[in-house]
């Protein structure tokens, strides 16, 4: 193993810069250190001008997301160690998004499909606190476990190719966040939630690639969540053409 | 310059900032809410909590137990009123919690399960396996979204309060993005921005933590209380840093030195217990203070490990099994795996103590609010008066519950009732201050942030570390004043505008060189050794009669900060000795005793 590898990083500078280009840094190679140290390392050492966001280096806060050798990965899970063969690796903002600089990408669009989902629990009657906890039983609870453990990093973003094409589309953890609570015990919401998982920019966009759950440093498993939306929104069709026969109203 | 109103703004959207928005829109949904912070909401480092929320529900435990556990916790510097204010209203807020999605772990039958935790007596810590505090975010931030009178200003960088007559009218900051300066109005602001652990070399806290409102309103004259109590967190990974949760040692995990030995009996904290058998307040689940001073000793006397990235003992998980470790600590397990290369069910993981949590911070009522009128301030930047000199593990996950929710619905009250300062002063400021943050940016001298950086950090560990000397604390308060005359020649290499983070950096380094003053200054101040503050060579006791007191640090510019002290208030716990192990359940023995003969 040589003792320092090639860091490319894509730069853009707003207002500077026509386009991305690749500025090289020389890190010092060591096993244990992530992708984020080494741009830490870059900014201290190297050029206090790079710019990138970080904030937790554990896997949990979600800010690192960034394309590494083209492929959209957490900053503070990826460790050098994995590219000392190649002596070499390329960083770009992840893709999908606007840049706003270097390896910053702009994710507002990504802030507003998660709110579209209606993201909260809603209940038919309202129970007051003083009656204690809604049960939820370990099973039940089970039930949405896994899609509750999204950190919004927006890898999946950069890895789905519908939202690619057109960023109208809700997107893997968006369209998570909804089953995530459609699917809780405690949540009187679904149907308010239908509409968005029903819409041209819902479940429906998906062609199922897949590449989202691959891509989830999480496993979260987004691409499955989108398909039992697919599974829901079919039945909610199906029952609101029941209701429609028996003379109710479309919920 | 940008300029905008709202009725409240609150500065910080973690848990207390969340808390208290909510709060604030429930009181009056015609109040406008500017919520602000210099990181999209769910990035706090709320979201790195692991362990748990504390809050009474057994039917074996009270509220007085619960008292009782964080009054002697703190070392009898909790303010007593505060204290029962917060146990009486933790299990409520954590139900809210749960009543808006919060996926606490359950027992079979449905309802909420609690776990033990260091320092409590009985089990009374919520959790969500081991994210709770992400899971807390994550819940709070998606039920914040269904009010429309919330208005996000995310990857806004605050860099000021606005002040005029001694009233706070609002705050200004750096739009990330562009660079433009926003000035925003208000007649109530809340601070609540967090920790300081950053001013620390090893600590548990993510990059953004940097005690930017500490200082804020430090510098316009608002105290800092209490500073110089700074948790260590007995497991940190050696290196990074970064947090293996009490909740390892609450399921049942051991430390071990280099001779296997479990040193923890040694220190006040035993009789050994089994092993798979934790007994609360004791060994391993000893406060945190007493663990991380404990490791201390035993790396004066040669007993620790050395790792890779430096000394450590190690944390046994190995016999819970994998089936336990997954369920209940799925987290702890990635992060071993994935940072130090070790599989906790197959091997130990070494750690080591950390800088971890600030319990002191800006000084509030139990109502939160400053002695500035417009200002409060809520959460760990804040001092309400819960922690004293050593917080509980799982009383902050709730503290920012329950004083997030006070905070916003005292500055809803004094929103509807309250006038704004006059405009053109507070803009008149704002732009004396955006000029000088001008001034900062591509600045022209000698000196590199990062070397500033690093050696106030070093400087901190040394100093106002563990186990505080007399020589060495004297050297930490001239090294700062050094960096600070220094922090004045920066040389910054980049002058543009849009995301320009070393200009925000240096901004967060001039709070942090703030911060670490006011901590080393109250840490020389106070000559006794009380929880997290320890002077083993000049002052080893306790000194009720001289330091029942809190301490309040105030700023003098170039000069090192002026340090008060204020009454703690005492209600019904007298100061008594701090009892853990053994000897605690030999203490409760004999007063059931007495109280059985009268
Ligand atoms: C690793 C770890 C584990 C922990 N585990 C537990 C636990 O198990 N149980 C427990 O009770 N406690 C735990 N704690 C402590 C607890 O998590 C924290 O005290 C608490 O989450 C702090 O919340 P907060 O809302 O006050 O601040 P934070 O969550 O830190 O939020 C601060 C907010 O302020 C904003 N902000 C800061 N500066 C600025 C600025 N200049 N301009 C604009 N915005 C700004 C930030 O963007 C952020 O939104 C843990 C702490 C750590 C570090
Ligand atoms: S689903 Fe996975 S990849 Fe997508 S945002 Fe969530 S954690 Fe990231
Ligand atoms: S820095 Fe938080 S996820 Fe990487």
């Amino acid at each position: 193993m040589s003792d320092s590898i090639a860091i490319y990083v894509a730069r853009y500078r707003p207002g500077q810069d026509e386009a991305p280009t690749e500025q090289r840094y020389d890190v010092p190679l060591s096993t244990d250190l992530s992708v984020l140290e080494a741009l830490n390392y870059i900014k201290d050492e190297l050029d206090p001008t790079l710019a990138y966001r970080w904030s937790c280096r554990m896997a949990i806060c979600g800010s690192c997301g960034v394309m590494i050798d083209g492929e959209p990965r957490l900053g503070c899970k990826t460790f050098l160690r994995e590219f000392a063969d190649r002596g070499e690796l390329h960083l770009r903002a992840l893709d999908n998004f606007p840049v706003e600089r270097d390896l910053i990408a702009d994710v507002e669009r990504f802030m507003d499909h998660l709110e579209t989902v209606k993201p909260w629990t809603v209940h038919n009657s309202e129970r007051p606190v003083s009656e204690g906890e809604y049960r939820q039983t370990p099973a039940e609870l089970e039930r949405y476990q896994q899609f509750s453990q999204c950190i919004n990093c927006g890898l999946c973003y950069a890895a789905c190719p519908q939202f690619g094409r057109d960023d109208s589309f809700l997107g893997p953890a968006a369209l998570t966040l909804a089953l995530r609570y459609n699917l809780d015990s405690r949540d009187d919401g679904s149907a308010g939630r239908m509409a968005a998982l029903n819409a041209d920019e819902g479940v429906w966009r998906c062609t199922f690639v897949g590449y989202c759950s691959e891509v989830c440093p999480k496993d979260v498993d987004p691409a499955q969540a989108v398909n039992r939306g697919k599974v829901a929104s079919t039945i909610n069709y199906g029952l609101n053409l029941l209701r429609l026969a028996r003379g109710e109203h479309d919920t | 310059m940008r300029q905008e109103r709202a009725d409240i703004v609150i500065i910080g959207g973690g848990g207390a900032g969340l808390r208290a928005a909510i709060a604030a829109a429930e009181a009056d949904p015609s109040l406008d809410i500017a919520l602000v912070s210099k990181v999209y909401p769910m990035r706090s480092h709320t979201v790195a909590a692991e362990g748990g929320c504390a809050g009474v529900v057994q039917d074996h435990d009270s509220l007085a137990h619960h008292f009782d556990d964080t009054v002697s916790g703190g070392d009898w510097l909790c303010d007593q009123d505060v204290v029962d204010y917060f146990v009486r209203h933790a299990t409520e807020e954590n139900l809210r919690l749960e009543h808006w999605g919060c996926p606490w772990s359950r027992r079979p039958d449905g309802r909420v399960n609690v776990r033990a935790f260091g320092g409590m007596k009985i089990e009374r810590t919520w959790f969500a396996a081991d994210k709770t505090g992400f899971h807390i975010l994550h819940t709070l931030f998606q039920t914040s979204l269904k009010f429309p009178s919330i208005r996000r200003y995310d990857e806004l960088f605050c860099t000021d309060l606005l002040v005029a007559d001694g009233q706070c009218g609002g705050v200004q900051g750096i739009h990330m993005a562009t660079g433009e300066t926003v000035a925003l109005l208000a007649p109530a602001v809340i601070i609540a921005t967090g920790g300081a652990a950053r001013v620390y070399r090893y600590n548990t806290n993510g990059g953004i933590v940097t005690g930017d409102g500490m200082a804020m309103a430090y510098r316009q004259g608002v105290p800092l209380r209490d500073m110089e109590f700074v948790q260590y967190h007995p497991t940190g990974l050696p290196g990074s840093g970064i947090l293996i949760t009490e909740a390892a040692r609450g399921e049942g995990g051991v430390l071990t030195n280099s001779e296997g030995y479990r040193y923890l009996q040694d220190y006040g904290l035993g009789p050994e217990t089994p092993l798979g058998a934790p007994q609360n307040k004791t060994m391993e689940l000893g406060p945190r203070d007493k663990v991380s001073q404990a490791f201390w000793h035993e790396s004066q006397a040669g007993r620790t490990l050395s790792s890779p990235r430096g000394e450590a003992v190690n944390l046994d998980l190995r016999h819970l099994g994998e089936a336990r470790i997954n369920e209940r600590l799925p987290f702890i397990r990635e992060l071993a795996r994935t940072y130090i290369d070790v599989d906790p069910v197959h091997e130990a993981i070494p750690v080591r103590p950390t800088a971890h949590y600030t319990m002191g911070g800006i000084q509030t009522d139990g109502r939160t609010a400053t002695v500035m009128p417009g200002l409060f301030a809520v959460g760990e930047c804040a001092s309400v008066g819960l922690h004293g000199a050593n917080r509980l593990g799982s009383n902050s996950l709730a503290e920012l519950s329950v004083f997030g929710r006070v905070a916003g619905e005292e500055a809803a009250a004094l929103a509807r009732s309250g006038s704004t300062p006059p405009e053109a002063a507070l803009l008149g400021e704002a732009r004396d201050n955006a000029a000088r943050w001008e001034a900062l940016r591509g600045a022209r001298g000698t000196e590199r942030l990062a070397d500033l950086r690093n050696a106030m950090a070093e400087a901190m560990e040394e100093g106002v570390g563990i186990q505080r000397m007399p020589g060495a604390m004297e050297k930490t308060a001239a090294t700062l004043r050094e960096l600070r005359e220094r922090y004045g020649h920066l040389r910054l290499e980049d002058d543009s505008l849009a995301f320009n983070t070393e200009w925000l950096s240096a901004i967060e380094l001039g709070f942090l060189l703030d911060v670490a003053q006011a901590m080393t200054a109250a840490a020389l101040a106070r000559r006794e050794s009380r929880g997290s503050h320890q002077r083993p060579e000049d002052y080893p006791t306790r000194d009720d009669a001289g330091y029942l007191k809190h301490s309040l640090a105030h700023y003098r510019r170039a000069d090192a900060p002026e340090v008060a002290w204020q009454d703690v208030n005492i209600t019904r716990s007298r100061p008594g000795e701090r009892l853990y192990g053994g000897a605690a359940r030999a203490k409760a023995d004999a007063d059931a005793k007495e109280e059985a003969e009268p």
